[in-house]
């Protein structure tokens, strides 16, 4: 399975390293992810506040990323809800439902603001 | 008999990504019991207590959320009429023959205007607890099983529509507030917890910018010591927690929300108050949201108003 996805995502059979490096645009943030757990779980362990946490499981889609930069795989399904082939083309997906598979650049897509924001814009009458 | 029209939240109906993996959530780590599978390759469970056929059904889908909400009501007159009361307030009814669902007779779907399907049924098979009815045992196996919920509590939706909702639900199918959070205003609901019966609620609402949305399905626990077990198996099984174990201020039950395989929020719940229609409703204020959500650590969990499937 794990083979699969690998050269799904490459076409070719490569080494992937136990860690690599993640590196979050926005902020400038760095750190080392594992390559066997979902990104947002290695972000999650390094207490980065970059990509919001939400549901973990590819139903909400608060951690949307854009992958600027390297190699990875998606290990489970996304709500298409969320993400179009589209998306998927352009590597815009969930950070919860994707394994990095060599260093990434990331910049952050998605929100947890927006449901908020509404219901203070109801009360603002905006 | 006192308590009549609709009866309880009878079933859930919720879209999943992977669905063995999610049969294998719902049934070996909150400790449904899988009931059966139709033809649609949908999968039924129910809590261990409850006695009619299903209160879960999972459907396999590339969207997570809510496909429907079903209510029981008491008798096959009383659907009848609501079918004819929906109607003549200008809501499209549409029966789903009996069996379309297992073991399930007639029933009547509407959209609410939030964008949720909800339908009533009077009929589902009572297949009993695996307790007799002569001289029971108070538990069994069963109950010991996962999470082990006794029953599906309530549900939580969100949608732009709430206030044409709310009047749907008050005003035809016999639902009162029983907490209502305002925002700035005082006028604007924000939130509402609606009760068709004596538990603090059976449905509760949100203001949300988009429509259609689940916030969570909840389960009922017996006592706060099975709501922290159940944070227990939850983490020996590596299940998404959100929030808790905690109590919520709004209702005064003592929760954990988490998060199916599929993203979908559902809550382990326990305690509350018993609630009845002469009751004033309990008023909240938005700026008292992060007592009303986590009355411990008063805090606003962003996850509350962002997160949804």
């Amino acid at each position: 399975m794990e083979a699969a996805l690998r050269s799904m995502a490459t076409g070719e059979s490569r080494e992937v390293p136990a860690f690599v490096t993640v590196t979050i645009l926005d902020t400038g943030e760095t750190c080392r992810c594992r390559t066997d757990e979902s990104l947002l779980e290695g972000l999650r362990r390094w207490g980065l506040r970059g990509v919001p946490i939400g549901c973990r499981n590819g139903g909400c889609s608060v951690c949307r990323i854009q992958i600027a930069r390297g190699r990875y795989a998606q290990h489970r399904p996304m709500s298409r809800e969320y993400v179009s082939d589209d998306d998927l083309a352009a590597d815009r997906v969930l950070a919860c439902c994707v394994k990095p598979l060599s260093a990434l650049e990331i910049r952050v897509i998605g929100k947890m603001s927006k449901a908020f924001a509404a219901t203070t814009a109801t009360t603002n009458g905006a | 008999m006192a308590l009549t029209g609709v009866l309880r939240p009878g079933h859930a109906q919720i879209r999943v990504l992977d669905l063995e993996a999610d049969v294998k959530l719902y049934r070996d780590v909150l400790g449904l019991e899988e009931v059966g599978r139709d033809s649609f390759g949908r999968v039924y469970l129910k809590a261990w207590d409850e006695r009619d056929h299903h209160s879960v059904v999972l459907r396999q889908a590339d969207k997570a959320g809510l496909d429907l909400m079903g209510f029981k009501v008491d008798s096959l007159a009383s659907l009848d009429k609501f079918e004819k009361d929906l109607q003549a307030h200008g809501v499209a009814t549409k029966r789903v023959p009996a069996g379309e669902m297992l073991n399930t007779g007639d029933r009547v779907s509407f959209e609410l205007p939030m964008g949720h399907t909800i339908e009533l049924y009077a009929e589902k098979k009572d297949v009993g607890n695996g307790l007799s009815y002569n001289n029971p045992a108070p538990w069994n196996a069963a109950a010991e099983r996962g999470i082990a919920p006794s029953r599906l509590d309530h549900a939580l939706l969100g949608g732009v529509e709430i206030d044409a909702s709310i009047e749907i639900l008050t005003k035809i199918l016999g639902f009162y507030p029983v907490e209502v959070l305002y925002a700035e205003d005082g006028k604007t609901v924000v939130a509402i917890w609606l009760s068709c019966s004596t538990k603090t609620h059976d449905l509760a609402l949100i203001r949300l910018p988009e429509q259609g949305k689940l916030h969570h399905v909840s389960f009922w626990l017996d006592s706060w010591e099975r709501v922290l077990r159940a944070g227990d198996i939850m983490s020996m099984n590596d299940v998404s927690v959100d929030i808790g174990p905690t109590r919520h201020g709004i209702t005064r039950g003592a929760t954990i929300y988490a998060f199916d395989r599929s993203g979908n929020r559902f809550e382990t719940f326990s305690g509350g108050y018993v609630s009845y229609p002469d009751m004033q409703p309990i008023v909240w204020s938005i700026d008292h949201l992060p007592e009303g959500l986590d009355y411990v650590q008063r805090k606003l969990h962003q996850s509350f108003l962002t997160v949804f499937s």
